[in-house]
């Protein structure tokens, strides 16, 4: 990025910039034109009487002349309008495209920032740069250029006027500039270091925001609020009087601009009067002079306005520069995406005297040597606060030796480009962070380096679409790649092809033991049978194979079969309801009490007061329950009817319906409400609200649904059919065509068990555990439980079958069973050749090759897996 | 039996008994009733230890299976009494064998659910610390009686 704002204006825009230059200076003469036409046409055309007259060798009489006049006078309009419309839509453009290159540019910068750099920066100061404070700056790129020539030109015309009507006169005018030309800026000064100061305490809020939001619980947990509310007012307060000041001396420099205008009308009076009263000057003069006077306010204001803009602006670029610059980024170039060929990793890893201090000079790391040989499989050994954990960052590049070097087969590790360190190394940490879509997205995700450029497949409006969006990110600077394109390199990985990564990832999956969660999920997912013809097919036979092995003993009473004529307590009221599930947008489950026509059925069997009845106290019960907890708390999602941004709606609703009372509640308090009931299911929620009476109309009502259903919504239900598949329900439902029943434990396991038995049995196996992968993972991975996450991290970096996989105490929440399982598969995988284990004590250092042990950062001992271990078993720490 | 019934269940357990009021609601209602048949196992050693479970009708034993196939009783727990607790906070697999004796009927909480509120709730902390600490004081005691029932070991 460049120093400063008008280098970056000049880098970026100079040939935009002189495209607005030139039309500004070809719009004067239309402009001028436009402003002496009018004296023409009513002196020489209204107020003139000498016609017929020679008009370019054309006789015209006076009404003729006139409409000539006033033609072009409107074609003037017209032109200038055009004119400001072009230079408008064009700065408009240009400021919009300069803000996305910018945005783009501090994202970029921000992904090159060096690591430990974020505990030092919070987010929201990032993202308020990012996104707020840089808006601004794209309007005034736009107006960089065009706005002084503008008024600048402007300016010099009436100024060239007023010379030609009296020297005299024209030096009085400009007499005061000087003046205003010296004060302004150095007042300006104090306002920019005013300006700058605001945006730094600005940030500092946004930090305090972030602080308060991020410790809620603290704050609760300590009654604190009032400690975080002092300090909020304080900065606020320091924000005001900031604030304050720069109105201050914002209107002072306007109030000084304003009295110098007035000024210079005074010598007009003074000087001009006395010049025409000794008869120098002609009356008509000064009065011409003075109305010009008039005129050349308005764009010398305007150009003052722009300088404040502009010091603004760029007292704003000069912060975001700063802020984006921090010491120890990575080069620019190791992060671009790479075309040639990807070395493996290969020969020794080698690291020499490498360090790694902190900003206050804690030595994380502390002249640490060592070497092993890729191909090996390494455990570095030290608990919590040993640095084990830095090396193994730094081993990845995640973290930057501040002394000391590490090479990998004799390339230095820290001028690898991330091409090489980011696809042949492979790091999983304790943390782990999930991206918020499918499962496969997220074991994918190590794929995903570049856009892959596919045969042109998509139609001739795609493609234009497609050009169009390449050239405009182009016009920005920005990358062209689209993420919608296609991301997978299937050859760099050694794929031939989508098929042989379906087979890659079903082995990870194995070897994480996710398979079974996966096959889990699967089931609970939809198929189209219009797209999967034969796998619905199979479901199908599934069910007639399982419908008569749940006659067997142990299988009793452990699902509640779907039977038109009973009430399926194990069913959501609304899929009792419609005995169905909703297809489209027809029925939204969310709203199903907003429906007209679930209204008129629920109304027949006189049902519709006791949806609202039991809504509102579904309602009380969750506001009771969920009011406690955080925004955005997993419990919403796992548990909860409504979501955490619905929670108000439901509160006030509440109220609202308490303060008017049941009868004369609002239509729409009492829609809202009673859609709840809908979303209960009576044997997992055991609320208590729900009778056999309630039962009983219920099913009425719902043969009443499925006879009465209108034709134009046939299409929005798919009916529970015992001979069909149902689209909308999931795999499992449809192989059992009907619900597992909540209050018996062995049901998930022994009909699961089942299930898993028929499907091996059709084979379908693959495929059940294919449709979990399009489950999606929620933010940051909440619908998923930490060992899966963990789990799903490591299958991440195994994915890529990396040269050098290092295991930063990754499988910390995995149970020990599975712990060991994992590692004996791990250790004995012959396509990762390189494995580097960071493990908290050197007990566990069986199966390893080489032990490196770490102790207060420093390499304690290192050396072969069977010497080392001999020498730091216990019975020789008692020796 | 209803959300309303298992709040007053889990109130009379001692490990939840000081949890404040919405903590013990949303416990109640985001956990599982289950009911199991004479001699069905709720959960066999070396299960993943995910879930704690609150016994509110009938009796479960805890059993144990020793290499040769063998199987000792270890306890028998009843009403409001609460087990597998300790997998869920050492992330330990099932230690046991838990079956009912009986029809049963029990509360199931998830295993994350319990921590959170456990962990995230001083006063629940300090229950479960305090019935772990009668627990391995009992446990002391007995050892103590047991080892003065044994002759003394002989000094290798």
């Amino acid at each position: 990025m460049e120093q400063t704002l008008f280098g970056y204006i000049r880098r970026y825009s100079w040939r935009e910039q002189i495209i607005l230059l030139v039309m500004t200076c070809a719009s004067f003469p239309f402009l001028y034109a436009s402003l002496e036409l009018p004296k023409i046409i009513i002196n020489q055309a209204i107020a003139a009487s000498n016609f017929p007259r020679n008009f370019y060798g054309f006789e015209v009489e006076q009404a003729q002349y006139l409409a000539i006049l006033c033609a072009v006078f409107l074609l003037l309009v017209g032109a200038n309008g055009g004119f400001k419309y072009f230079v408008n839509v064009y700065k408009g453009r240009l400021g919009e495209r300069m803000l996305r290159r910018l945005r783009y540019q501090l994202f970029t910068q921000t992904l090159r920032f060096p690591i430990p750099h974020f505990r030092r920066t919070s987010q929201g100061e990032v993202i308020a740069m990012i996104t707020a404070e840089v808006e601004p700056l794209g309007g005034f790129i736009g107006d960089a250029v065009a706005q002084p020539a503008f008024q600048g030109g402007t300016l010099l015309t009436i100024l060239a006027f007023m010379f030609a009507q009296d020297i005299v006169l024209g030096i009085a005018a400009i007499a005061l500039y000087p003046v205003q030309m010296y004060l302004i800026p150095k007042l300006q000064r104090q306002v920019n270091a005013l300006a700058k100061q605001r945006v730094r305490t600005v940030r500092r809020l946004a930090e305090r925001i972030g602080e308060g939001i991020s410790g809620i619980e603290e704050i609760h947990a300590n009654d604190t609020a009032e400690r975080h509310r002092a300090d909020f007012a304080g900065w606020v307060g320091t924000i005001y009087d900031i604030r304050l000041q720069i109105y201050r001396k914002k209107f002072f420099i306007k109030f000084l601009n304003n009295f110098l205008a007035q000024l210079t009308p005074f010598f007009f009076y003074s000087i001009g009067g006395y010049l025409v009263i000794h008869g120098e000057l002609t009356f008509g003069a000064l009065v011409a002079v003075l109305s010009a006077y008039k005129d050349l306010s308005s764009p010398w204001k305007e150009l003052l306005d722009w300088y404040q803009q502009k010091e603004d602006t760029r007292v704003k670029y000069d912060q975001l520069v700063e802020q984006f610059r921090p010491a120890g980024m990575l080069a620019e170039d190791l992060q671009q995406p790479v075309t040639g060929p990807v070395p493996r990793l290969s020969g020794a890893v080698v690291a020499s005297h490498v360090s790694l201090e902190d900003e206050v000079g804690v030595k994380a790391v502390d002249q640490a040597s060592f070497q092993f040989e890729i191909g090996q499989r390494v455990a570095l050994a030290g608990g919590p606060g040993s640095g084990a954990d830095s090396i193994a960052r730094l081993l990845a590049r995640l973290l930057h030796p501040t002394a000391g070097a590490i090479s990998i087969g004799g390339q230095p590790l820290a001028s690898m480009p991330e091409a090489v360190t980011g696809r042949r190394i492979g790091f999983v940490g304790s943390h782990v962070l999930l991206i918020n879509g499918t499962l496969r997205d997220n074991l994918c995700y190590g794929l995903y380096n570049r856009e892959v450029p596919e045969a042109e497949t998509v139609d001739e409006r795609g493609r234009a679409a497609r050009s169009s969006y390449v050239f405009e990110a182009g016009q920005s600077g920005n990358t062209t790649s689209r993420i919608e394109g296609h991301w997978i390199d299937y050859a760099f990985y050694d794929l031939a092809g989508p098929a042989e990564l379906q087979a890659r990832v079903l082995e990870t999956l194995r070897l994480v033991d996710l398979e079974g969660d996966l096959f889990s999920l699967g089931l609970r997912g939809t198929v189209d049978p219009q797209r999967h013809e034969q796998l619905t097919h199979r479901i199908l036979q599934a069910r007639s194979v399982l419908r008569k092995r749940l006659q067997e003993r142990r299988y009793q009473g452990l699902v509640e079969i779907f039977d038109r004529n009973i009430y399926n307590q194990n069913m959501s009221v609304a899929e009792n309801l419609l005995f169905g599930l909703p297809v489209g947008k027809g029925f939204d489950l969310d709203h199903l009490g907003e429906h007209p026509y679930v209204q008129k059925v629920l109304t027949d069997v006189g049902l519709r007061d006791d949806f609202f009845v039991i809504g509102l106290q579904m309602a009380k019960i969750m506001v009771d329950l969920l009011r406690d907890l955080p925004a955005g708390h997993e419990f919403f999602d796992r548990f909860s009817f409504i979501s955490s941004n619905d929670l108000p709606e439901y509160q006030a609703a509440i109220r609202r319906v308490e303060q008017a009372g049941f009868e004369d509640a609002d239509p729409d308090d009492r829609n809202l409400l009673s859609s709840l009931p809908f979303r209960g299911v009576p044997a997992r929620h055991r609320l208590g609200l729900m009778d056999a009476a309630f039962e009983n109309r219920l099913l009425q009502a719902r043969h009443a649904f499925a006879d009465g259903l209108p034709e134009t919504l046939r299409a929005s239900v798919a009916f529970f059919d015992a001979d069909a598949y149902n689209p909308a329900a999931s795999v499992q439902d449809n192989i059992l065509f009907g619900k597992l029943v909540y209050g018996r434990q062995q049901a998930q396991r022994q009909i699961g068990a089942l299930i898993a038995e028929l499907l091996d049995g059709l084979n379908l196996r693959a495929a059940i555990v294919d449709l979990g992968l399009d489950f999606n993972v929620g933010i940051g991975g909440s619908r998923l439980s930490v060992p899966q996450r963990q789990k799903l991290a490591i299958g991440r970096a195994l994915l890529k079958r990396p040269d050098l996989l290092i295991l930063d105490e990754a499988t910390a929440s995995i149970d020990p069973a599975g712990q060991a399982a994992l590692r004996a598969a791990l250790l004995h995988d012959e396509r990762l050749p390189g494995q580097v284990w960071v493990i908290s004590d050197v007990q566990q250092a069986h199966g390893f090759d080489y032990v490196i042990i770490v102790e207060g950062g420093r390499i304690a001992a290192q050396g072969p897996a069977a010497e080392i271990l001999g020498a730091w078993s216990p019975d020789a720490v008692d020796a | 039996m209803n959300y309303n019934e298992a709040v007053s269940v889990l109130r009379t357990i001692p490990v939840f008994a000081t949890l404040d009021s919405p903590s013990l609601k949303l416990l109640a209602f985001s956990s599982s009733y289950l009911s199991f048949e004479d001699g069905e196992a709720l959960c066999h050693q070396g299960d993943p230890g995910d879930s704690v479970f609150v016994v509110y009708e009938g009796e479960v034993e805890v059993s144990l299976v020793l290499p040769d196939n063998g199987r000792i009783h270890l306890a028998r727990l009843g009403r409001n009494d609460i087990l597998g607790e300790m997998a869920v906070i050492c992330n330990l697999p099932r230690t046991a064998d838990v079956h009912a004796c009986g029809p049963l009927k029990v509360l199931k909480i998830e295993g994350d659910v319990f921590l959170q509120l456990v962990t995230g709730n001083p006063d629940a902390a300090h229950g479960m610390m305090r019935v772990l600490a009668e627990r391995l004081l009992r446990f002391t005691e007995q050892y103590e009686q047991l080892r003065r029932c044994m002759p003394d070991p002989v000094v290798p």
